[in-house]
């Protein structure tokens, strides 16, 4: 079947069988292959994109079911001309990630949570990141850039 | 994955007609049912989402102060707009993650009936009434055993209808790496008395601890249930916990529920 969608504000179509994830569909059809595919089993959160403004495992929902709808990726996430943006800045600056398989995720993830709560405590980032593993970095420094990209002081947030 | 057609009515009315068919299945927020599909543990010719039908989501207040639910609402939804029913909408902000609470729905919750999920234990514990395409039907019918429910085939849940109680809690010892419970207690009193249901323990899936229900009508404290324990007799045993430790739990969690909905 034949599915229309707004993708980082450009609206794209495709042919999808109805089996078809919207995960597989932004990496094979599309060709966004920076929504990473961890686990396929919806334990990760390395596919997290935003579906109509809010935070979904891609690999755990059909592309049928996103007919229609608007769709944020994390290539959508920076600038045209590259500058990153207050999350994924922060991530740099505070070493946020290691491998770098997790970010994706972790940024989109982390974006609906500060749309939702612009100034989040240290343990309610903690509590939102539930459904994100991260295997290498040991979370504080993805915690402590979330903090920071909200504008808070991050200086008292626990060793790296 | 196996392969299926795919459908997407904006009735209730076109999805039940849609259903009839041979093979189908319901999809509400594919939380649970998509990763049983690339298990290939089911595999049916198609599925039919329930997210596009308007009259299945969303929150409201019933004339008699009931919460109804539609049954294709995701948890985030009941998390954010049950504020008349402060302990329904605690237990839904609780399930999984962020992610999941997005996609995943209140009827595809109560029609899996996983004998570790939360929604079901709210049901139970309230008295809820679970409104399908065809019929009410009472929470204390509806629980037929783990993955187990009075539904027909091809019928739908459309909406739930929630009796708000004086006083509740859900305590939930959570499996940290499933999210899902170890073992969780509902504890709801009412003007006429107390019930409590138990998930995450019992084979049997979601069930009502009858004795404490009694001394907690007498007596709504955490005490009141010191002399009582539960057998471990039909309790889970696996991976994270014997059932002696479930047992225990049951008794532990449920003092706890009491204490936080006093
Ligand atoms: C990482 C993770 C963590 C989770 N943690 C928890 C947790 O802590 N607590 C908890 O309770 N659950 C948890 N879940 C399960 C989650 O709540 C699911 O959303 C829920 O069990 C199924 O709902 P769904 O809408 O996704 O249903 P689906 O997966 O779409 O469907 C499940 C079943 O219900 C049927 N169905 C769906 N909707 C209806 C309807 N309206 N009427 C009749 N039949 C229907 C389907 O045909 C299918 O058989 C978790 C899931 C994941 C992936
Ligand atoms: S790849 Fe989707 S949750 Fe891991
Ligand atoms: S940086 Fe490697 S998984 Fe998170």
């Amino acid at each position: 079947m034949r599915i229309e969608v707004e993708v980082n504000g450009r609206r794209v179509g495709g042919d999808v069988e109805g089996r078809t994830l919207l995960s597989g569909f932004l990496r094979d059809t599309l060709r966004l292959t920076g929504t990473h595919v961890g686990c396929d089993t919806s334990q990760c959160g390395a596919c997290v994109v935003h579906v109509d403004g809010v935070a979904v495992k891609s690999c755990t929902m059909l592309a049928a079911e996103a007919d229609g709808c608007s769709i944020s990726t994390i290539e959508g996430q920076a600038s045209e001309d590259g500058t990153l943006n207050a999350i994924q800045q922060a991530f740099q600056d505070h070493h946020g990630l290691q491998c770098g398989f997790c970010t994706p995720g972790m940024v989109m993830s982390a974006a609906a949570l500060l749309k939702e709560n612009p100034k989040p405590t240290e343990a309610e980032v903690r509590h939102y990141l539930e459904g994100n593993l991260c295997r290498c970095t040991g979370y504080h420094n993805i915690v402590k850039a979330i903090m920071a990209a909200s504008g808070q002081d991050v200086g008292a947030i626990a060793a790296e | 994955m196996y392969d299926f057609e795919f459908e997407k009515p904006g009735s209730i009315a076109e999805a039940v007609a849609a259903l009839s068919g041979e093979d189908a299945q319901a999809l509400g927020g594919g939380q649970t049912l998509i990763p049983t599909l690339k298990q290939r543990l089911n595999a049916p010719g198609k599925l039919v989402s329930l997210t596009g039908i308007a009259e299945m989501r969303g929150v409201c207040v019933g004339d008699g102060g009931e919460v109804i639910i539609g049954g294709a609402t995701p948890h985030a939804v009941v998390a954010a707009g049950a504020g008349a029913y402060p302990a329904l909408a605690a237990l839904a902000g609780q399930i999984g993650d962020p992610a999941v609470r997005n996609r995943g729905t209140i009827g595809g919750s109560l029609a899996n009936n996983d004998p570790a999920a939360c929604y079901p234990a709210a049901a139970l514990g309230s008295g809820a009434v679970i409104v399908t395409n065809a019929r009410e039907i009472a929470a204390d019918d509806y629980f037929q055993g783990m993955f187990t429910t009075a539904l027909e085939e091809g019928e739908i849940i459309t909406e739930v209808r929630f009796p708000v109680p004086q006083a509740a809690h859900y305590e939930k010892f959570v499996q940290p790496a499933s999210r899902f419970a170890l073992t969780g207690v509902f504890v709801a009193r009412f003007a006429d008395g107390v019930r409590v249901a138990v998930t995450g323990a019992s084979e049997e899936g979601v069930f009502r601890w009858t004795d404490a229900e009694a001394a907690l009508s007498e007596t709504f404290a955490p005490e009141a249930i010191d002399g009582l324990n539960v057998a471990a007799e039909g309790m889970i045993g696996d991976l994270h916990g014997t059932p002696d430790y479930r047992a225990h739990l049951v008794k532990v969690i449920t003092k706890r529920a009491v204490k936080a909905a006093q």
